[in-house]
């Protein structure tokens, strides 16, 4: 039988796609039941009306991570006091497709235009935070500039790196540089200190932003009392 | 007026609301989001300090003595500008219109600053009530929210046809500061809000008028900075950035900080509380007692010194808006002609 851990383990892939974290480290998973193949999962919000494409993403990624686990046949993942719940649990339980649970309130054919534009901004992000790294290991930029990524000694931010690198269809091979703006090109050397303090700039965004929702969340739902379910 | 250290700071709260969430306001129909939403204010302002923290019931509506005092008596605030945010699919008479704030603003002229709004979508006839209202009650400044929904509509942009006939109609009539809410999203499902580039065009489109992006676009700051850099007439409106940052998560208040005076400048920074959201007080008194914090992450970040923090509280504002500082108030002369000296870089 599917336990706790298996499905928290594929929940905890799931991650805010504006935030760039885990939907289980920023408290957004508030219950998980498992009962045989089937698996209930209950999921908030720091607020009423946080964005309803944002809440949708999560929602049906959630759904799917707890698919993909082996053993499990039938999944429900609901959202909780969002003004949209009805919609999106609706159009993600019976697979409606965010067009399907807003008919005539979306514009574009779905959301993976969104998600690429987070995915684009998360990925200049890391890139800064393993630069940051290097650089202050003794990397010169000028060095940056030039190094391979079979140069970059291993660690946790740069594999972070390497897989939102691989998401976006970018070469990932030893001997691409490390360096390349989110379309894959490469940053010339003397644009380093400058592609890099923008690169900064998008992480304290990212960031903040996840402090801004953890601090609402927690003003919501209590600090402390009702954490919610962790690995 | 806020005096510290021998300092004295000429302080305008450049947002302010006078809400009426109560529920004899709610719409029948429409009460869960009339109440969602105050209650998603009410999520912000706990994240203030917890000795500020009103009861719900205070803060689905206050009265006119509690806000004269909050402001003026114990918030150390000279003159305040009102911004309006209608909202009036869900409340009854609106959640804060021109209107009501009229009620305050005409009984205490010295203290506040009246604004309005306007949305292109109204067409012609909106253009004629601006011009109505703008006779009525003669307001420098309009409060914008480009990602509300309107008759089927799902946002504007401030590059459409229609509004720049509406942002040449204020031109002409002298209405000059335009406070574009770029932050916290409100309704927005594919047209986001996120996106501040049509500030940016306008911006360039219209070099008399000032564009003052509330909530500096949180969470996305970092278009607003590569924006505003590029424009010398964007600002930097502070509401959110200081009552939801400053108490609750003061290390990212101070990175935050130190990427808009790094690219937008303390000369084009402005405060503002964001009452009843939270209280001018403490914002204003940990504001002059900020620095960065220790460590070596923020060593690259511009400092701010005591001059910046007075154009910040309400200098900048206040040239904006055209506001009569006391002389005791402004800065010396010297500093004033420093500013248009380029920094050096080093």
């Amino acid at each position: 039988m599917t336990n706790h851990t298996e499905v928290l383990d594929a929940l905890s892939d799931v991650r805010d796609p504006e935030l760039d974290e885990p939907i289980t480290d920023l408290g957004f998973v508030s219950e998980l039941e498992i009962e045989g193949d089937g698996v209930f999962v209950r999921l908030r919000l720091p607020t009423y009306f946080c964005a309803p494409n944002f809440a949708y993403l999560m929602v049906a990624d959630a759904r799917e991570a707890v698919l993909s686990v082996p053993g499990v046949r039938r999944a429900w993942v609901v959202l909780d006091d969002h003004y949209a719940s009805d919609e999106i649990n609706g159009g993600v339980n019976e697979e409606k497709g965010f067009d399907g649970a807003f008919p005539h309130e979306t514009e574009s054919p779905d959301l993976e235009e969104l998600r690429t534009i987070f995915r684009r901004k998360s990925f200049v992000a890391r890139q800064e935070k393993l630069c940051r790294a290097l650089l202050a290991q003794g990397r010169s930029p000028e060095q940056l500039a030039e190094t391979r990524l079979r140069e970059v000694p291993p660690s946790e931010t740069f594999e972070k790196y390497l897989e939102r690198r691989g998401e976006l269809g970018l070469d990932i091979s030893p001997e691409a540089s490390l360096l390349v703006d989110p379309d894959g090109k490469r940053v010339p050397g003397d644009a380093i200190v400058q592609h890099l303090r923008f690169a900064r700039t998008v992480g304290v965004s990212i960031e903040g932003n996840a402090e801004l929702c953890r601090g609402l969340l927690a003003t919501r739902y209590g600090r402390g009392e009702k954490e919610g379910v962790k690995l | 007026m806020y005096e510290k250290d021998g300092e004295k700071y000429f302080v305008v709260d450049g947002h302010v609301h006078y809400w009426d969430a109560s529920p004899e306001n709610w719409i029948e129909g429409q009460e869960q989001y009339a109440k969602g939403w105050i209650e998603c204010f009410y999520g912000y302002h706990q994240l203030g300090p917890e000795e500020y923290y009103w009861p719900m019931e205070k803060y689905q509506k206050y009265s006119e003595e509690t806000m004269m005092k909050d402001l003026f008596e114990d918030g150390y605030v000279d003159v305040a500008i009102f911004l309006p945010t209608y909202l009036k699919a869900w409340y009854r008479e609106g959640f804060n219109t021109t209107e009501q704030d009229a009620v305050l603003a005409e009984k205490y002229p010295d203290k506040f600053i009246l604004n309005s709004r306007f949305d292109p979508r109204d067409g012609e006839e909106g253009l004629e009530e601006l011009e109505r209202k703008h006779r009525r009650y003669g307001f420098k400044g309009v409060k914008l929210y480009t990602a509300e929904w309107h008759n089927g509509s799902k946002g504007w942009s401030l590059k459409d046809p229609e509004a720049s006939r509406y942002l040449e109609k204020c031109e002409e009539l002298g209405i000059i500061n335009i406070h574009v809410h770029k932050g916290p999203t409100i309704w927005p499902l594919n047209k986001d809000a996120f996106d501040p580039k049509d500030v940016d065009d306008a911006a360039t489109s219209f070099p008399n008028l000032n564009f003052i992006v509330e909530h500096v676009g949180l969470p996305r700051i970092e278009d607003f900075c590569f924006m505003a850099t590029q424009e010398p007439n964007v600002y930097a409106g502070l509401s959110v950035v200081l009552g939801a940052l400053m108490h609750s998560r003061p290390r990212f208040f101070s990175k935050v900080m130190g990427e808009l005076l790094f690219w937008v400048g303390e000369d084009k920074m402005i405060w503002a509380s964001d009452y009843a959201i939270w209280h001018p007080r403490w914002q204003v008194e940990m504001f002059v007692d900020w620095d960065y914090p220790q460590g070596h992450e923020f060593d690259d970040f511009p400092r701010l010194s005591t001059e910046g923090k007075k154009k910040i509280l309400g200098l900048n504002a206040a040239r904006l808006y055209d506001i009569e500082v006391p002389p005791a108030l402004r800065l010396p002369e010297a500093e004033t002609d420093a500013q248009s000296v380029e920094p050096t870089v080093s």
